[in-house]
């Protein structure tokens, strides 16, 4: 099958001499919902920007649904849909202007454009807004304008840029399911994001990009599978001085009423609570220290981390 | 022409640039049409009235009747520039040049959006300064087709220079650099407010390296029927001009100067 983004040894280096892109390889299959995720920094919105047609690329192929993007740009960038990571629109047009110019410059005639515009500002909750200038809006409803936006011509590949960024939490749990909706009804979906547990619970699959490289790509269940143990934290009945010694767990004592331990692969919490009993601590309360996503994309960073001196 | 002919979608989103291009300068108006029309009536209070009355006819016209086709045509360089300089300059300034960049369009048309932009501002000052000047003098036309060719072939060239001037510009200081030290004195070394006859020999030689002056001339030649120079080699000049600037706009935005990293 032809995949929605094929990404092949794409390379970026500024004119300031950074290299944002040391070669990366991506392929998302149509319909997936894909989390492209790594710390500040690692090259996301450069790559992102590459397949905007934003950023000229230093080497490297880039093909949407089977069109690539330097000899068929037409076909490759009408199916595409961007939400920047920075505001880019006109902050002194009306908000609908700013939807209907976006679907004319993909070529949709004035009438559809205005059904268009309506649609989406309604779908995201900015009608009441049509008529004011971008600038008067919240920066929650920005964002929702740039998403609105991204859809006016009906990408089949939506690419989201930390569309969540200062987004109230209200707000973002109806973003999560507007996005799931749409992925649904057969819209591929490529997000970044710092919020991990956004990625977790959205994205079937997950590239991990790390100073300009993938250092991790496939399926979620697959990856969170493959993270060594949990840490949790232990809120503790009474009063500890020094961390027990359990044979097995690591332990250290946070405060005397909070005790972290890590938890190894495979172990069963029972076994960590039959060897606090024996010693004769009473645990009040658990949670983790990490969600199980956050646990394997901090080992990622540990294990792929490059020195400045190499 | 049936109803439902789908226009191509090129010619939609030229005519989006282009609409959302005159919007912007209607929404700005006593920005960028008041101002013009302002100085133009002061322009023939104080040269064609208090001072004109005192210098003897030019070319055979009234001192204010020769002036008035280098006025109007000096609003039309000077707006058709300003608007395209900055309406692309803030473009880029606030990013929302990507939303053209992201979608199916070629450079030629963003290019030509912006360029029709500069254009209508420049012909709507035109008319502007025009009906002011109607005000002060009897307006006559010698040459219908000349003027026309004169006035359009000139809001081009001065929409693609300030199309370029914007590329290049990265500050709002440098959009008006050149319309400050190189425009405004070409205009007025071009013959707006005399006829180069009255310079000394020398002068008129290097005067003929000043384009402007091509083009208020042949624009009075097409009001007045009287110029300094021929008015096909004015065409000539204008038209090849515009290729070239044109070629390196498009060479620009094709390479992304400016504004891709
Ligand atoms: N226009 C630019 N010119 C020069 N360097 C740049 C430019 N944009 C980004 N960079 C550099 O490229 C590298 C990658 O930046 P990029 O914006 O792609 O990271 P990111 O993964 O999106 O980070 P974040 O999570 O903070 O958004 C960084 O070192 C950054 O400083
Ligand atoms: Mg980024």
């Amino acid at each position: 099958m032809i995949p929605a983004l094929a990404v092949e040894g794409l390379k970026k280096t500024y004119a300031t001499g950074v290299e944002a892109l040391g070669g990366i390889d991506l392929r998302v299959e149509e319909g997936d919902f894909y989390a492209l995720l790594g710390p500040n920094g690692a090259g996301k919105s450069t790559a992102i920007g590459i397949i905007a047609s934003l950023v000229t690329k230093s080497a490297g192929r880039v093909a949407v649904f089977g069109h690539d993007l330097d000899d068929d740009w037409r076909a490759a960038r009408s199916t595409i849909g961007i939400v920047p990571q920075e505001f880019n629109f006109n902050v002194f047009e009306p908000v609908e202007e700013i939807l209907i110019n976006q679907a004319g410059y993909y070529g949709i005639a004035r009438e559809r454009a205005c059904q268009q515009a309506e649609k989406y500002l309604r779908e995201l909750e900015l009608w009441d807004k049509r008529r004011t200038q971008a600038r008067d809006l919240s920066g929650g409803m920005k964002r929702r304008l740039m998403i609105a936006r991204a859809l006016v011509h009906e990408p089949r590949l939506l690419i989201l840029d930390e569309p969540t960024a200062g987004v109230d939490l209200e707000i973002r749990h109806a973003m999560w399911e507007f996005l799931q909706r749409r992925n649904r009804e057969g819209t591929t979906i490529i997000l970044t994001t710092h919020y991990l547990e956004e990625a977790e619970s959205l994205c079937r699959r997950i590239a991990v990009i790390h100073q300009g490289r993938i250092v991790e790509q496939g399926g979620m269940r697959e990856l969170l599978a493959r993270t060594h143990g949990e840490h949790l934290v232990l809120s503790l009945t009474g009063t500890l001085e020094v961390a027990p010694v359990l044979k097995g767990f690591r332990c250290e004592l946070v405060d005397p009423v909070t005790l972290e331990v890590q938890l190894p692969t495979g172990m069963g919490i029972n076994a960590l609570f039959a060897a606090l009993s024996a010693v004769g601590i009473e645990v009040l309360s658990m949670r983790n220290k990490h969600n199980r996503l956050e646990q394997a994309f901090l080992q990622l960073l540990r294990e792929n981390s490059v020195d400045e001196h190499e | 022409m049936s109803m439902n002919k789908v226009a191509h979608p090129y010619l939609i989103g030229y005519r989006t640039i282009l609409a959302k291009e005159v919007r912007r300068f209607m929404r700005i108006w006593p920005q960028t049409i008041l101002p013009p029309a302002i100085t133009t009536a002061l322009y023939f209070v104080i040269f064609g009235k208090l001072i004109g009355s005192r210098i003897g006819p030019v070319a055979g016209f009234g001192y204010i009747d020769y002036i008035v086709p280098g006025l109007i045509l000096m609003a039309v360089i000077s707006h058709s520039y300003a608007n395209v300089v900055s309406s692309f300059y803030s473009t880029k300034f606030q990013r929302h040049i990507e939303e053209l960049l992201i979608a199916p369009l070629p450079s030629w048309i963003i290019l030509a959006g912006y360029v029709s932009g500069g254009v209508a501002r420049g012909l709507v000052v035109g008319v502007v300064v025009t009906l002011v000047s109607a005000c002060f003098v009897e307006l006559s036309v010698f040459h219908w087709p000349l003027v026309i060719a004169v006035v359009f072939l000139t809001a081009i060239l001065f929409a693609m220079a300030g199309f370029i001037n914007a590329v290049f510009a990265r500050t709002f200081d440098d959009i008006s650099i050149i319309p400050t030290f190189v425009l405004t004195p070409l205009i007025y070394l071009g013959g707006v407010f005399y006829s180069v006859d009255m310079l000394p020999p020398f002068w008129q030689g290097v005067s003929l390296f000043n384009p402007m002056l091509y083009m208020v001339n042949a624009l009075r030649y097409g009001m007045l029927g009287v110029s300094d120079i021929e008015s096909s080699s004015a065409l000539v000049i204008i038209i090849v001009f515009i290729g070239l600037l044109g070629a390196a706009a498009l060479w620009l935005l094709h390479k992304g100067v400016g504004i891709k990293s």
